[in-house]
């Protein structure tokens, strides 16, 4: 039997979705440092330098850089790069518009830290409707 | 969200399907935020335009100039006519400048299409600014006005120099500002959300644009994205060298507001911004401190021949092409090197008039205007080192470009422009 562990927090985009987890705890660039167009992590010195985040779920702390943050996203949508959905921990403005546009459900909020509690390969179901996010431990651990 | 009468009228198609689209994302933005209702802004700073070829063949397959608007401006995938704008908007920098499609290495047509989303721009009542600084030219909010502000050199500069206030809003939340007048009340609209958390002491004097920069970038290191109150500031800033502590503070850390006490608006005295709180920590900036960050932001730099020399980043104020000018007259930019200096193209007018442009391009040197390298990825041909006054072109361009970056005092750029050669002060 593989371990399943439930997560609650707050719903920033409404939606469920499900996938195999991308973690960081490293804050993520928009403009500069992801390329919309392969869905890919760009920036020069990130620890998911040249790993993509489409169709995964993407666990990270927040976000950084330029304005531009939400414009990349919402291309990777329209581009059908964009994550399946989204688990962070710090709240700005540059997350909030970024992952509405993206379409793909978002939490925040949690009662524990995800990054401490989900690796990257697990099976990550988000149910932002109802605040729950189900992890199954992957393949890998 | 909690609306008013007003705020649900507009929502429920009263101004038109764009000006509901534009509600609709508003709503959705603000619950992502957690915000409880919106402000009234009258000062929207955004990117209307489309100058990719991307949003060029967007606009083929997908019907046109309309559907890109409603896509990528207001997030619709219902395509809506283009509306009017209802709160006074500036136009942020582009991707080229369409004065030298050549240098910038654009097609006609991505310039034929640029031109027909200006026109729309311009029909929209949108102002072509065209620039990172609209405070420069027409756009200076006053103390507390409620603004919805791309670009974050120019957002820390509204909230931390005029003492405005802003969040760091995107194209989608800035165009739906645009037409509704209103942005979720969050954040630093908030006067909770505008109190030093941290302190800086200067323990050294802090005079030329060189060393303001310098200490934005150790700050913006250290703090992040939270508030810090710099004490034991002498001399008083201006303009040019506020917007390059804060461009440099918002590239390395993501400052969105800093107090200087006994200097910005919000800070008579460093208690005051505080709001009575004790910081959570402090930290000294002495020499130790500057020379630490001069060379970690020159690290990129190796060979000392320089290709090309960027000035304007933010874009260059009046009062620094008056000195690149002084510095340039009666000498030659080297014949293995350029220089590009950045302005509105509102600043290049006055400097026409002034004789600065007739000198700088009598040297071999060139004012551009709407854009920048890093944002047009257009440097000039072959260049492999480029020298630079300002610390934030020097965090992104080795990273967008590849190329070798050496960061120092206009003085020093403009030497390097006259010589082809680096050298440190």
């Amino acid at each position: 039997m593989s371990e399943t562990i439930i997560l609650k927090g707050r719903c920033v985009v409404p939606g469920v979705a499900e996938g195999e987890a991308l973690v960081t705890r490293e804050r993520i660039s928009g403009w500069g440092g992801v390329d919309p167009r392969t869905g890919t992590i760009v920036e020069t010195r990130h620890e998911l330098r040249g790993q993509s985040f489409a169709g995964k779920v993407l666990v990270f702390q927040g976000a950084k850089g330029s304005s531009g943050w939400s414009a990349q996203f919402h291309t990777a949508r329209v581009m059908g790069t964009a994550p399946a959905a989204w688990l962070f921990n710090d709240m700005c403005t540059k997350v909030a518009l970024g992952t509405v546009v993206s379409h793909s459900p978002a939490m925040t909020s949690f009662d524990r830290d995800p990054l401490d509690l989900i690796q990257t390969g697990d099976w990550v179901r988000v149910d932002a409707d109802t605040g729950t996010v189900t992890i199954t431990r992957g393949r890998h651990s | 969200m909690k609306l008013t009468d007003e705020e649900k009228a507009m929502r429920d198609g009263r101004d038109g399907r764009a000006v509901a689209r534009a509600m609709d994302l508003l709503i959705r933005y603000g619950n992502a935020l957690g915000a409880e209702s919106f402000v009234e802004t009258r000062n929207v700073c955004g990117t209307v335009t489309a100058t990719t070829p991307f949003l060029r063949d967007f606009a083929m397959a997908k019907g046109g100039d309309d559907a890109v608007y409603s896509e990528f401006n207001l997030d619709s995938q219902e395509v809506v006519p283009v509306p009017r704008v209802k709160a006074f908007s500036s136009h942020l920098q582009l991707g080229f400048d369409p004065h030298h499609p050549e240098l910038m290495g654009v097609d006609e047509q991505v310039v034929a299409f640029y031109r027909r989303s200006e026109a729309m721009a311009a029909r929209m009542g949108v102002q072509l600014m065209n620039t990172c600084t609209p405070y420069q030219v027409g756009n200076v909010p006053t103390r507390g006005e409620h603004c919805a502000w791309m670009e974050s050199s120019a957002v820390v500069y509204c909230n931390s120099v005029l003492g405005a206030r802003t969040n760091t809003e995107g194209r989608e939340s800035a165009n739906a500002a645009m037409v509704t007048g209103r942005i979720p009340f969050w954040g630093f609209h908030l006067d909770e959300g505008r109190r030093g958390e941290l302190g800086i002491q200067l323990d050294m004097p802090v005079e030329s644009v060189e060393d303001w920069g310098l200490l934005g970038y150790w700050m913006g290191e250290w703090v992040q994205n939270r508030v810090a109150v710099v004490s034991g500031v002498g001399q008083v800033p201006n303009l040019p060298k506020l917007k390059h502590m804060g461009a440099a503070a918002s590239s390395s850390g993501g400052v969105e507001l800093f107090h200087l006490a006994g200097v910005t608006p919000e800070a008579n005295t460093a208690e005051q911004a505080f709001g009575g709180r004790t910081p959570l920590d402090v930290r000294h900036y002495g020499p130790a401190e500057r020379s630490a960050t001069l060379a970690r932001i020159n690290e990129m730099g190796r060979d000392t021949q320089v290709d090309y020399v960027m000035l304007g980043c933010p874009h260059y104020t009046i009062e620094q092409i008056w000195e690149a000018a002084c510095l340039l007259e009666g000498r030659k930019i080297h014949e293995n090197c350029a220089l590009w200096i950045f302005t509105p193209h509102a600043i290049k007018s006055l400097a026409d008039r002034n004789g600065y442009t007739e000198t700088i391009e009598k040297a071999g040197g060139l004012i551009l205007t709407d854009s920048c390298s890093a944002m047009s990825r257009a440097v000039p041909k072959g260049t492999r080192v480029v020298a630079m006054d300002s610390v934030k072109q020097a965090h992104y361009l080795p990273a967008i470009l590849g190329v070798q970056a050496w960061f120092g005092s206009t003085a020093q750029c403009i030497e390097a422009a006259c010589t082809g050669r680096w050298r440190n002060a």
